[in-house]
């Protein structure tokens, strides 16, 4: 099944970019959790707890050597993940980079639904003209591929440091993937908001003297949550994964200090991927457990409130 | 004719705007721009830099100063303190290598996706079925450079049997090339994989309960034959929606796939300029990108139009 939300009519010019995890697998019909559902639940609470508790676990500094061991891998004592060559434990830095790819994530998928829920929201309910105009603006940003744009974007609002003019790197991540995901975000918001505006209780809603505001936040919006919320766990997935393509591309958050997944399997990719290959896995697998799971239970929740009837 | 003027219309509108925003990309780099592009430049090549790019002109003059140059080919040059070299050189190098890798991995994504599309279809419910469907629902969540990376350590490094790194071009030795591409091609396909076989499939289930389906079966017809001539020509429009869907994906992967597996194609001059603070460079490779983007959707989109005549008139 492709996801309905996702699939762009065949007349748009632009197409959602969130496919990477959405690109339509639907794993399950079935609305109950299941035992993938609960592990799936465990990796993600597990990873966002890590990730929060990361100062007070008892892993040590991403960024503290440990020279005797420089080079050791999994297994080695105390060091459970093993040690990079320059003697950085593993599992801090993928404690501390699980935190700060979170980080990134979230703070650019509420950015991207703050903004282009917004906008879908308003296009939805007023339709005609600030439809089509915000409609456009979606095109357009859609009209460059989703990485190429954040590349771009987090390219050219980085600069030159060394002139040290620029904003912080996690910002400019935020920013750029933020500015990426409102439009996929925002046209799933404005299909399921045309759909619910024609319902009789916002009529009625109107009727009554409701200003567009208050039928709009609150009629409307309830309604349009569930889809918008299934879909920002998939977007979440997404934006991991981009952080890493950025890593890669050369503009992710600075492996010396702020160690992410992303830029560790950039880093090690570059040195590593012969002699110390579990440093390369170590943050794939923990990124490909993290999508799977956000896919997974995007999913269940997208079943669960059917979110079919909620869009166009 | 109307639709082909209205798309053609919104196709200007489009570039327009895509253009002007890889333009106004410069504009958005904190600091001054020439001092980041060639912060050890003599002064005499500073002024230059400015000269050239109209950087003390208002803000339309730059565009179009830009964009006239743009369309004749001049992407503008790398600044280095000794001198400066067209981006479009490396470009005209370049883009083979990405065009390759798009097109290697979409043949390999078609060939692959369609027969398992198609299997899964006739043997819906079965265990072989779930057993797909759960494996693709893995594949998915494999980021393309991250599988690049795991198939470059064990098909590459351990095994030794394909290269893990480098490019051979195709009339050097034709097989290196392939072999050089397979892996590269093959990080790219599988999550796309996923995506066109789920499709495939559960259009292909439609298809297979229609009436002409069990017309053709009653008058003998070999499955075989059912299959392929009778239910996959219908249910291939969805393909080509995500094909539409999927190309910019692709794009991004192939960008980073290229990295990961160290091949000269656009990603790397991508990654060049922005390691090199070369802006003006990355303006126009990102323009560039988004204009074949643009273009290549323009294509699918017709192509749709061309198989389904409900969206030709309008009506779809």
């Amino acid at each position: 099944m492709v996801a309905p939300e996702l699939s762009a009519g065949p007349l748009n010019l632009g197409t959602p970019q969130l496919q990477g995890a959405a690109a339509g697998v639907e794993v399950s019909h079935q609305k109950r959790l299941g035992i993938a559902g609960w592990l799936a639940i465990g990796w993600l609470g597990l990873l966002v707890g890590s990730a929060i508790l990361a100062p007070i676990l008892p892993v040590g500094s991403p960024t503290h050597l440990y020279l005797d061991f420089a080079g050791d891998g999994p297994g080695t004592a105390g060091h459970i993940l093993g040690l990079d060559t320059n003697g950085h434990d593993v599992l801090a830095e993928t404690i501390y980079g699980a935190r700060e790819s979170l980080i990134i994530a979230i703070g650019a998928v509420s950015a991207g639904i703050l903004v282009g829920g917004s906008l879908g929201l308003i296009a939805g309910y007023f339709k005609g003209k600030i439809d089509l105009v915000i409609s456009m603006l979606f095109d357009i940003l859609l009209a460059v591929p989703a990485l190429i744009l954040a590349m771009s974007l987090s390219a050219f609002l980085r600069g030159d440091p060394s002139q040290g003019a620029g904003l912080p790197v996690e910002i400019i991540l935020v920013i750029a993937l933020g500015i990426v995901s409102a439009p996929p975000l925002g046209r799933i918001t404005r299909a399921s908001a045309l759909t619910w505006s024609e319902r009789d209780f916002v009529t009625a809603a109107r009727a009554q003297g409701a200003k567009s505001y208050r039928v709009m936040t609150r009629e409307v919006l309830p309604n349009v949550l569930p889809a918008m919320f299934s879909i920002a766990l998939l977007a979440i997935a997404v934006v991991i994964v981009a952080e890493g393509g950025l890593a890669l591309l050369g503009v992710g958050v600075d492996f010396t200090t702020k160690p992410s997944l992303g830029n560790m399997i950039a880093v090690y990719a570059q040195s590593d991927l012969r002699d110390h290959p579990y440093l390369v896995f170590t943050p794939i697998i923990c990124i490909f457990l993290t999508v799977l799971s956000l896919n997974f239970l995007g999913d269940v929740i997208r079943a669960h409130f059917d979110a079919r009837e909620t869009t166009l | 004719m109307a639709f082909l003027v209205r798309r053609l219309a919104r196709l200007v509108i489009v570039l327009l705007c895509v253009t002007f925003f890889s333009f106004f990309l410069l504009q958005l780099l904190p600091g001054d721009p020439v001092t980041t592009i060639a912060p050890i430049a003599p002064p005499e090549v500073k002024r230059a830099i400015i000269v050239e790019n109209k950087l003390d002109k208002p803000i339309y003059e730059q565009y179009w100063n830009w964009l006239s140059k743009f369309v004749r080919g001049d992407l503008g040059n790398y600044y280095r303190s000794s001198g400066k070299d067209p981006v479009s050189a490396d470009v005209g190098n370049s883009w083979p290598v990405t065009a390759q890798l798009i097109v290697y991995s979409m043949m390999l994504t078609l060939l692959i996706a369609i027969p398992l599309g198609v299997f899964s279809a006739y043997v819906a419910g079965s265990r072989f079925d779930r057993l797909l469907n759960a494996t693709m629902f893995g594949a998915i969540a494999i980021p393309d450079f991250a599988l690049g990376l795991v198939l470059a350590y064990f098909v590459g490094v351990r095994l030794g049997w394909l290269p893990n790194n480098g490019y051979v071009h195709p009339t050097d030795n034709f097989v290196l090339h392939i072999k050089s591409m397979i892996l590269p091609a093959l990080s790219l396909s599988v999550g796309q994989i996923a995506g066109y076989m789920r499709v495939l499939r559960s259009d292909m289930i439609a298809t297979l309960q229609e009436d002409f389906i069990t017309m053709a079966r009653s008058k003998g017809i070999s499955t075989k034959r059912i299959l392929w001539r009778h239910a996959l020509q219908p249910s291939s429009l969805t393909l080509l929606t995500i094909a539409g869907l999927n190309v910019g994906a692709l794009i991004g992967g192939t960008v980073v796939v290229e990295i990961v597996f160290g091949l000269p194609g656009l990603g790397t001059v991508l990654t060049g300029a922005i390691r090199g603070r070369q802006y003006v460079a990355l303006q126009s490779v990102v323009a560039l990108v988004a204009i074949v983007y643009v273009f290549m959707n323009v294509l699918i989109d017709l192509l749709y139009s061309r198989l389904d005549p409900r969206v030709r008139l309008g009506r779809a």
